[in-house]
């Protein structure tokens, strides 16, 4: 792009010239197939669903663009005002998913969507990527500053957040969340021992919570057990696949995903797979694993501590989100309602993720010596 | 919450020790360490993914959509099970047949469709299918059950908003032959009567169909034959039963009138009425095999005692006499012969209220049968048990049974003196029943010769099935009036039978309701009469095929087993002297 020119110093310039370009060009790629999922999978569901037709369309088309113009907006300012920013939304959120908790109305099973001026809004969206900030600063912190328990403040947040999402339930969001939280304390340098003690804690948990909740123990005894249970959804996934081949059945052409309830969001990968093949799926995972890897190339010469753990924790959020829901339609993993990144159907998610992937490219731009912030 | 830091805590301005500067030297140098081994997992994480897509889309199934496991799910959940008889004929079946819905929001020009669809489902009404047209639901049913022809007109017609949807139908290849028994299933294939009802769920989600004791050609004969006396006797209904005498199995059962249940909606309320197992009737005369059996087996007679049968006996306003009136000393078998109801008054009184109800009960007379069909009658029995309950119930009134208790209690009779419960479904062999002992083998002997004697020379001479040694006991019954009162000219005409009588194997019991005498019977609509020739025919035609060879009546092995005769005789000559 010609149009901005080297020398030019205004706060677009030197967005434009410090930014990576091939991070931003990788989100590009997904919010332009997000909106060609929308098209080919929500259709069938929203008629299911006794909607118009285009009802998931128009909600999402009409959403991308401020999720765009969100997440480049957010990508301007310096980390220190991303790190003020996280902080402020994070209290936001906390706000918001108690009063979800009081407020919210049970959507199958659980209190997840807050009502606001016509709008849901699912706060646990929005917990994520300024969670992964705030903690990545805590504990920046307690390695930078000696004497300061930001590890401790860290745990005790993410009990907090932790609670608060189980209370809704929802076990996907606090297995991410904890996941995340669990890698920015590894990068932070979490003693070998402990990693392990962690990760042991964490298999209880998940062991407690099949015993503590029906349907978690109902999908991972169908997991284990396909044949003797009602694996539906994941069957019919599988089919998608299967029936998309290599190159697809074309776009408007799949069958399998008029019988997928949830297409459009937890299953959206399936509906890709079958109408436009799996070379297209193998696009997707290599455009989420490019992003990934790499962010966390470039994090390698990152010289502060802190925009090395929130960065990571913010790609791995999108790594560790996307791989669930790949993994979950493809039957690897017990099935985990979980969206695709940029690409499921869901307002709260893609805001949510353009603040994470817009938070993300704020603190890898290239900043002058590298060294401004240690 | 600020981010407001603690004491030189905030990053950007932190003015570096050269200790705090190693400290996060080294903390950084961790950071980016791990940070390579965060990015392998993600790395191998998202290969694996890859692996498992491209292993699934190129390499599974592929080509083919394999939208169809849908709808063959849905066919195995609601195909129900078929019920077949002894022999694995086809009773019942499900077939899957096309029913035209419409979405009248799809419908374009409704007079027109109207119009056209009539011209395929003629028995419907433009004016009513117009109707449905414009109603403003999303669905509505036009007709259900269509056949492929009908499917393929309608869909040639184009019409825009009428579909198809598979339902299962429920088909009675047999038609009405096992109405009764088999019952019938509604539209949405629930079962509304017999073993359909009765078995409702486990034929839902049964995959094995369920046999029955039934032999469709016996099945076949009963109602062929029993029909045949209603028409020529002019009853109003009719009833039947053959019953293996040895397992309780029901071979055949039938009422009539009866239904089609391929046609449910068209039967009458008397036609779906089971007479053979839900009527409870007041069985006459054949009562007196149960009589007569108590009296032996209590020891209160023998087959030489003699009972004075000279005089009507009167109680209270009641007056007992007898129809094929001797008026003499009758001897027991001569009691039973002549099927005397003063004779058998007097050896009810000998054994008396108390053993009768006992033994009643013992029968299972008093309760419902066991048997597996929702359509049960509940006997009518005295309460309280009078002494002139007793004597009436000698002859076979003043309790009501169904005509399967019956031909039950018969068997246990005739069989060595075992109670088997009845069933209508295939016994396996191996599953051993017990069976009850309710009169000793002895009494069980005396009965067959003394049923025998009643076809040989009594009033059931018309049951004679030569070679098949039948021996059985007529009743004439006269049915209560509306007021309570006996009609002379509204009868129920039974003859039940065994045979052969030496070892019996088979119950036969047919009964016809309000028979009317014609010149052939000489006026006459008694058991002897119109259901006796009934048996004959149906022991003489059904026997071959259960097996069962004509033997000769005269040999000496069997005049030796049923040598009642010469008792009868011997007996007489006794009397004689008196």
């Amino acid at each position: 792009m010609s149009t901005v020119d080297r020398t030019d110093t205004s706060v677009i310039g030197n967005w434009w010239w410090t930014v990576d370009r091939w991070s931003l060009g990788a989100l590009a790629l997904l919010v332009m197939f997000g909106a060609m999922m929308v098209f080919a999978a929500s259709p069938a569901v929203a008629e299911r669903l006794h909607l118009g037709s285009y009802h998931f369309v128009q909600r999402q088309l009409m959403l991308l663009p401020v999720a765009v113009v969100l997440m480049l907006a957010i990508s301007l300012p310096d980390p220190l005002a991303i790190r003020r920013l996280a902080c402020l939304g994070f209290a936001g959120c906390i706000v918001l998913l108690i009063l979800t908790l009081v407020f919210a109305a049970e959507i199958k099973g659980a209190q997840r969507w807050l009502s606001i001026a016509g709008f849901s809004l699912q706060a646990s969206e929005f917990v994520k990527p300024c969670f992964a900030v705030v903690t990545a600063w805590m504990f920046a912190e307690w390695r930078r500053s000696p004497g300061f328990p930001g590890h401790w403040i860290a745990i005790g947040l993410h009990a907090l957040v932790a609670g608060l999402l189980l209370l809704q339930p929802d076990l996907g969001q606090t297995v991410i969340v904890s996941a995340v939280w669990f890698g920015q304390f590894f990068l932070a340098g979490l003693p070998v021992i402990l990693v392990f003690s962690l990760v042991g804690i964490g298999a209880v948990a998940l062991v407690g919570a099949y015993f503590t909740f029906g349907h978690v123990r109902d999908r991972v005894d169908r997991f284990l057990d396909p044949a003797g249970s009602d694996t539906y959804q994941v069957d019919r996934s599988l089919e998608a696949f299967a029936n998309g081949g290599l190159m697809g059945t074309g776009p408007g052409e799949g069958e399998i995903k008029t019988f997928l309830p949830d297409a459009h969001a937890d299953f959206v990968f399936a509906v890709a797979g079958e109408e436009f093949g799996a070379l297209v799926g193998l696009v997707i995972i290599t455009v989420f694993g490019f992003l990934v890897l790499r962010g966390y190339l470039r994090l390698i010469s990152e010289s502060d501590l802190f925009v090395l753990i929130a960065a990571a924790g913010l790609l791995a959020q999108l790594g560790l989100q996307s791989f669930v829901h790949m993994a979950s339609s493809l039957q690897m993993i017990p099935t985990k309602g979980m969206t695709l990144p940029f690409i499921s159907y869901g307002g709260s998610s893609l805001l949510a993720l353009s603040l994470g992937m817009g938070m993300m490219l704020a603190l890898t731009r290239k900043r002058p010596g590298r060294g401004g912030m240690s | 919450m600020s981010p407001r830091l603690p004491p030189q805590g905030d990053s950007v301005d932190a003015i570096p020790t050269v200790r705090i500067e190693g400290n996060a030297k080294q903390a950084i140098e961790v950071g980016r360490n791990r940070l390579l081994v965060a990015g392998m997992f993600f790395a191998v994480a998202f290969t694996l993914v890859a692996v498992r897509l491209v292993d699934i889309a190129a390499f599974r199934g592929g080509g083919e959509p394999s939208v169809v496991r849908e709808s063959s799910a849905t066919v195995l959940k609601t195909g129900r099970a078929d019920i077949v008889d002894r022999n694995g004929l086809l009773l019942a079946t499900s077939l899957s047949v096309p029913s035209l819905y419409a979405d009248p929001k799809e419908v374009i020009d409704v007079e027109a469709a109207a119009q056209r669809l009539i011209t395929v489902l003629d028995h419907l009404s433009a004016a009513k299918v117009a109707a449905k047209l414009k109603a403003t639901k999303r669905f509505v049913w036009i007709q259900r059950g269509l056949t492929p022809r009908q499917q393929y007109r309608i869909n040639a017609l184009g019409i825009p908003g009428l579909h198809f949807q598979r339902e299962e139908r429920r088909v009675y290849p047999q038609g009405s032959l096992t109405s009764h028994i088999v019952g019938y299933a509604g539209t949405d294939s629930v079962g509304l009567g017999g073993l359909e009802k009765q078995f409702d769920g486990m034929l839902r989600d049964g995959a094995q169909p369920l046999k029955l004791s039934l032999d469709v050609r016996i099945q076949h004969i009963l109602r062929e034959e029993i029909g045949r006396q209603m028409v020529k006797f002019d009853g109003i209904g009719g009833a039947g039963v053959v019953l293996d005498a040895n397992t309780g199995e029901v071979i055949a059962m039938v009422s009539l009138p009866d239904f089609d249940p391929n046609l449910t909606g068209a039967a009458a309320e008397d036609a779906r009425f089971n007479r053979a197992t839900l009527g409870v009737y007041e069985m006459g005369s054949t009562f007196k095999i149960f009589n007569t059996a108590l009296a032996l087996d209590s020891g209160s007679a023998t087959m030489n005692s003699g009972y004075d049968a000279t005089n009507p006996i009167r109680i209270a306003r009641f007056t007992i006499n007898d129809y094929h009136a001797k008026r003499r000393w009758l001897s027991v078998p001569e009691i039973f012969m002549y099927s005397s109801n003063i004779g058998s008054v007097k050896m009810a009184l000998d054994f008396g209220l108390a053993a009768q109800r006992g033994f009643m009960g013992k029968l299972g007379f008093l309760a419902p049968l066991s048997v597996e069909l929702p359509e049960r009658g509940t006997p009518i029995t005295p309460s309280p048990w009078r002494r002139i309950n007793t004597m009436t119930i000698a002859f076979g009134h003043g309790i009501a049974v169904s005509p399967l208790h019956l031909a039950s209690g018969v068997a246990s009779m005739v069989n060595g003196g075992i109670r088997w419960p009845v069933t209508v479904l295939k016994r396996d062999s191996s599953a051993r029943t017990v069976g009850k002992q309710v009169i000793s083998k002895r009494t069980s002997k005396q009965m067959r010769q003394l049923l025998r004697l009643v076809v040989e020379n009594g009033t059931g001479r018309k049951a004679a099935a030569e070679g098949y040694l039948v021996g059985g006991k007529t009743g004439t019954a006269e049915k209560p009036g509306e007021s309570g009162a006996y009609a002379r000219k509204a009868l129920l005409s039974s003859f039940v039978a065994a045979f052969p009588m030496h070892d019996p194997r088979y119950v036969v019991l047919v009964m016809i309701d309000e028979p009317k005498g014609n010149k052939e019977s000489h006026g006459y609509a008694t058991g002897g009469w119109v259901a006796a020739p009934a048996v004959r025919r149906i022991v003489s035609r059904s026997a071959p095929l259960l097996g069962l060879l004509p033997m000769d009546e005269e040999s000496p092995e069997i005049r030796q087993v049923l040598e009642i005769e010469l008792l009868a005789e011997k007996g007489r000559k006794r009397l004689a002297s008196f």
